[in-house]
């Protein structure tokens, strides 16, 4: 328990300092030390709590429950105060928080919110939740400080406040570390819109026009997922009388199903899914390791976690189908609105809505193999997906871009990010990275119910390999220029180089995962059986040996220049044009805009998904 | 059978018989155009004068990556004869497909590239379904590996017809074949040149045919399993749908990728889902 | 290794032709003559070509072509001139712009006149550079490359 409060807690400490400490190498020293501590706790924590059984701690205390109201009530005036100068027109914002917080407060203060038995409690899903938490969310902390540095190198005309923003970061951890150890959804409820806070701080960090717009996009957004969860408080504490998250978990479903349905849909709206996917793709314009740690790896997770804390409520009923629906529904639009993107970031974003939808679909099956394949994707997504934001980052430093257009030929410019890059895209989508065992543990869950699911996992997979292959193959075109570029990128390869171990070791060590985490929680999967582990073993042997090749030098290699129907000129590059002077050529990936861009997909899935949303609702008691 | 004899033997045998069956390829095509065509031995011949060539190559990586391209397929067919999880021999084929893709496009050459853009929307097109094949085993026999498909007696065919059909849809995809071949074109059918393999010569494009005949057996025995019920039948079921393919390559012409998407998903959802949907109902509710 | 005469991959190439030998030469494609039953392919791609036919002369605009082709081959790789003009010039070599024929850039291993050449011919040409393709192939393994 103790290393439980000490994660929740201790990030608050660096936030506070990062606050007051201006010099900027202290603030560096600061945040290499606490990642490493909370880091180290993470670890300490699964080691020590490794167990079968969920445990419950911390008998409600009053005085504990009175700071959480408090904590409520100035977040309250936080975000009023954050409002403060928003035209009249956009009133509906802060009148969201009013409704909020007013109904919740009263209700907290007026005791109608009955008290609960243990107010933290450890699993192994926590325990996996917090290590992703610790370790993928210390890597990102450590690399933003690089990052950081050389943002406000580029970007002299933007305010150096990044204090703010590693104190915000750290003001983060605090409040992930409270949601997946609460067991009251009114403390995660408060922690939930902490993690609002913190998304909103960072994400209106720069102070553009198209920055400040955004943060209160993603503000309001958020807070209609707040209004829902205010919602399932009310509802659970007048109804089901209790607001202790494992007692609602295993209440009787038509009691429970409204509350359930509310925090789900909290859930989904947090993890971006349509309708509200909006947000999440504003949020890009927010500095790369927000991007990396809120808006990929850890608080849309939460939105999942949270609706995998709800499966077995939702587990065969109608509401669960549909929400299942809904999340294969992101699913196959993400992945199909990722292929017609050309900024990087922003493709990005469209691929973890999609996998978050595969993990939501997961989770509305509710069966011990598909709440399997789901946890599995939320811990190789959150590597991998870490790992392309930070190599998009630190691209888009050295090189001034983020398209993927302007990615061609890395691999010549800066070998060593595009081998780490081209790690992290393995991981997103190849055999046998820790995705693709995830998603095959996926379909072999899905193929039992009915015909319906398998097609849409199906066909949002190969969406999914179309765009990440396409990726692939820009980097890895060799244009023969000189390395060199990625000199200047220091403590970020730290984090960058880490993650892509972390990468192939998840997938080396995934049946250790599965045996002492995953089968405690829902028994045995056939993932874990000899000739699955076998068949991973080997291709993945055989991929690692794929950079020793490298290394060989090639004899009876004989080189021409590639095939321009014999127009070559002495650079590569150009051809002899047809009145007799060189010219350059080019390639462009195909982005299919014709099927697949925003303006053709976003408006049908937007209704789609708003009418999903509805018939959830709609079949709540069936 | 013990898979590690079915491993070897698929390891040793398969190029021989793909090769045969490319060579019969190449003589039914011949025939149909009214020639004579070249000897049945013709792509063994090839495949030797390619070895014996000087390897060209643009950069020192692309023939490398090839060399992956071989040993995935050869994994995935190595999986599937010893009678694995057909799901991940699928995976293991797409590998093997993004190996070559990423050849190509590391050659930085534009007919090559637009090859592999080319070849990733073939993959695009075939890859669902294929899987959904892999599905439909699993509904009827209550397994996703190849030995207890193969040898559950059930006849297949009567109960995947749609899926039957999908799949023989969605070959034509996989072997290259028009009105599909739009990545890399056979000898006389260009278009971007020679597509993917412009700029493999000598031993990597060797390799890549040893690749072709490794592929042929894995696909015709996917076909096989519909008929495993009776192997002189699905043998006989394979051949013929080889021949179809290469009368279909005979009687068409290359269309552009947005028919080929189009065409083969909505097959994949005509055929393929409806299959399994009809299928769900009939074993659930009848 | 006997191989190079049981599969030979020909690349054909038209200089500045007025286009009767490159029908004839496709013509030996066709069923009436039907080189394919010797194993040969007409590719597209020089990278994967053994034998090299030419028609038509080569003038300014195309000899840096044919010599690119040329050296994108790979070896062992035999240059057949096909047609007059290709072997020589013809009656263009008075022309401004015609340096002649092929031998002016690359060198030539068989010639082969007419105008246009008949099928029968060209695939005489081809037999015999595969005699001298063997040969030269010998050579370079005995020299001790490949």
């Amino acid at each position: 328990m103790s290393w439980m409060l000490f994660l929740i807690l201790f990030p608050l400490l660096p936030a506070v300092l990062l606050l007051i400490v201006k010099s900027v190498s202290i603030q560096k020293w600061i945040v290499i030390f606490a990642s490493t501590l909370i880091c180290a706790g993470a670890i300490g924590l699964a080691v020590t709590g490794i167990q079968g059984q969920p445990r419950y701690f911390g008998n409600g205390s009053s005085l504990v429950e009175n700071l959480v109201v408090a904590g409520d009530i100035m977040l309250a005036l936080i975000f009023l105060y954050a409002c403060r100068r928003l035209p009249l027109k956009r009133c509906w914002i802060p009148l969201m928080v009013l409704a909020q917080y007013g109904v919740v407060v009263w209700y907290e203060l007026s005791g109608r919110v009955p008290g609960v038995a243990d107010y933290l409690f450890i699993d192994n899903l926590t325990i996996i939740m917090a290590l992703i938490i610790g370790i993928v969310g210390s890597l990102i902390t450590v690399y933003s400080i690089g990052y950081m540095q050389r943002y406000h190198e580029a970007h002299p005309h933007i305010p150096d406040r990044r204090g703010e923003f590693l104190s915000a970061i750290f003001l983060f951890f605090f409040a992930m570390y409270g949601i997946v150890f609460s067991n009251s959804i009114t403390w995660i409820y408060y922690f939930w819109e902490i993690t609002t806070l913190c998304s909103f701080i960072m994400i209106r960090y720069p102070r553009t026009e198209e920055a400040v717009r955004n943060a209160f996009l993603a503000l309001w957004m958020l807070l209609v997922g707040g209004l829902a969860f205010a919602a399932a408080i009310v509802y659970a504490a007048g109804y089901c009388r209790t607001v202790e998250l494992s007692r609602l978990v295993a209440m009787n479903k038509s009691v429970v199903m409204l509350p359930a349905l509310l925090i789900c849909f909290a859930g989904m709206n947090k993890a971006a899914q349509f309708p509200f996917a909006k947000w999440l793709l504003g949020a890009m314009a927010a500095p790369t390791p927000c991007s990396a740690l809120l808006h990929s790896s850890t608080m849309v997770k939460a939105g999942v976690y949270i609706v995998l804390r709800f499966a077995p409520v939702l587990h065969n009923t109608a509401a669960g189908l549909v929400l299942a629906v809904s999340g294969g529904l992101s699913f196959v639009a993400g992945s199909a609105l990722a292929i017609s993107q050309r900024d990087g970031k922003r493709a990005l974003a469209y691929s973890t809505i999609g996998n978050l939808g595969l993990i939501i679909l997961c989770a509305g099956i509710g069966t011990h193999q598909a709440l399997w394949s789901a946890v599995l994707l939320i811990i190789f997504h959150a590597l991998a997906k870490a790992l392309m934001f930070l190599c998009v980052g630190t691209v888009e430093q050295q090189t001034g871009s983020r398209y993927i257009e302007d990615m061609h030929g890395l691999i010549s410019r800066m070998p060593i990010l595009t081998i780490v890059m081209l790690i992290g895209i393995a991981g997103m989508f190849l055999a046998p990275f820790g995705m693709l065992i995830s998603k095959w543990a996926v379909l072999e869950a899905l193929a039992k119910r009915n015909p319906i699911f398998p097609p849409i996992v199906i066909f949002g997979g190969s969406l999914m390999l179309f765009f990440w292959t396409k990726w692939m193959g820009k980097l890895i075109a060799v244009t023969g220029r000189q390395p060199g570029r990625d000199k200047g990128i220091g403590i970020e390869w730290t984090a960058l180089c880490g993650l892509a171990l972390l990468t192939i070791l998840g997938c080396a060590l995934y049946p250790l995962v599965g045996h002492y985490l995953l089968e405690p929680l829902y028994g045995y999967d056939p993932m874990l059986s000899h000739r699955a582990i076998m068949m991973v073993a080997i291709m993945l042997g055989l991929m690692l040996m794929l950079p020793m090749g490298f290394f060989i030098h090639w004899k009876n290699l004989v080189h021409v220049a590639p095939y321009l129907s014999g127009a070559n000129v002495a650079d590569p590059h150009q051809f002899m044009g047809s009145l007799g002077s060189a010219r350059a050529w080019s390639f462009r990936n195909y982005y299919l805009d014709k099927y697949f861009s925003e303006k053709k997909l976003f408006r049908g899935t937007l209704a789609g998904s708003m009418a999903l949303m509805a018939l959830m609702f709609l079949v709540a008691n069936l | 059978m013990n898979p590690i004899f079915m491993i070897i033997g698929y390891i040793l045998l398969a190029p021989i018989g793909g090769g045969l069956l490319m060579g019969l390829d190449r003589i039914i095509t011949a025939r149909m155009q009214s020639r004579v065509g070249p000897p049945v031995l013709q792509p063994f011949f090839d495949v030797f004068k390619l070895l014996g060539k000087q390897n060209l190559t643009v950069n020192r990586f692309h023939s490398y990556y090839l060399f992956f391209f071989l040993i995935f397929m050869m994994v995935s067919g190595a999986m599937f004869f010893a009678g694995d999880d057909l799901l991940m021999v699928i995976f293991a084929l797409i590998v093997a497909d993004v190996f070559l893709v990423l050849s190509a496009y590391s050659t930085n050459s534009p007919f090559s590239s637009i090859g592999a853009e080319r070849e990733l929307l073939q993959m695009l097109s075939s890859e669902p379904m294929m899987l959904l094949t892999a599905v439909g085993f699993y509904m009827v026999t209550g397994s996703f590996n190849v030995s207890a498909i193969a040898s559950s007696g059930r006849r297949l065919i009567f109960y995947l017809p749609g899926i039957f059909i999908g799949l023989t849809f969605v070959l034509t995809i996989k072997f290259q074949k028009s009105p599909f071949d739009l990545a890399v074109s056979h000898h006389a059918h260009q278009e971007l040149v020679k597509g993917i393999s412009t700029e493999f010569a000598g031993p990597s494009l060797a390799l890549i045919e040893i690749e072709h005949w490794y592929e042929t057996i894995l696909l015709l025995g996917m076909i096989w399993l519909f008929f495993a019920f009776n192997p002189a039948l699905a043998t006989a079921g394979a051949l013929l749908v080889y021949f179809l393919e290469v009368f279909i390559d005979n009687a068409n012409s290359r269309v552009k990728w947005e028919l080929m998407l189009k065409s083969a998903w909505l097959v994949t959802l005509l055929f393929g889902l409806g299959n399994l949907l009809v299928l769900y109902f009939v074993l659930h509710i009848g | 290794m006997a191989f190079f005469k049981k599969s030979p991959w020909i690349f054909h190439y038209d200089g500045s032709s007025c286009n009767g030998c490159d029908i004839e030469v496709l013509a030996c494609l066709m069923p009436m003559y039907d080189v394919e039953r010797f194993g040969v392919i007409n590719t597209g791609n020089p990278k994967h070509a053994d034998i090299l036919l030419i028609t038509g002369v080569i003038n300014q605009q195309n000899r840096g072509v044919v010599r690119t082709i040329y050296e994108q081959m790979g070896d062992p790789k035999v240059v057949v001139a096909v047609g007059t003009c290709a072997t020589s010039g013809h009656f263009f070599t008075e022309c401004y712009n015609t340096l002649g024929g092929v031998d002016t850039t690359i060198p030539v291993d068989v010639y082969l006149p007419g105008c246009a050449v008949r099928p029968e011919a060209i695939i005489d040409s081809v037999i015999e550079a595969l005699g001298i393709l063997e040969e030269k192939h010998k050579l370079s393994r005995r020299a001790g490359h490949v």
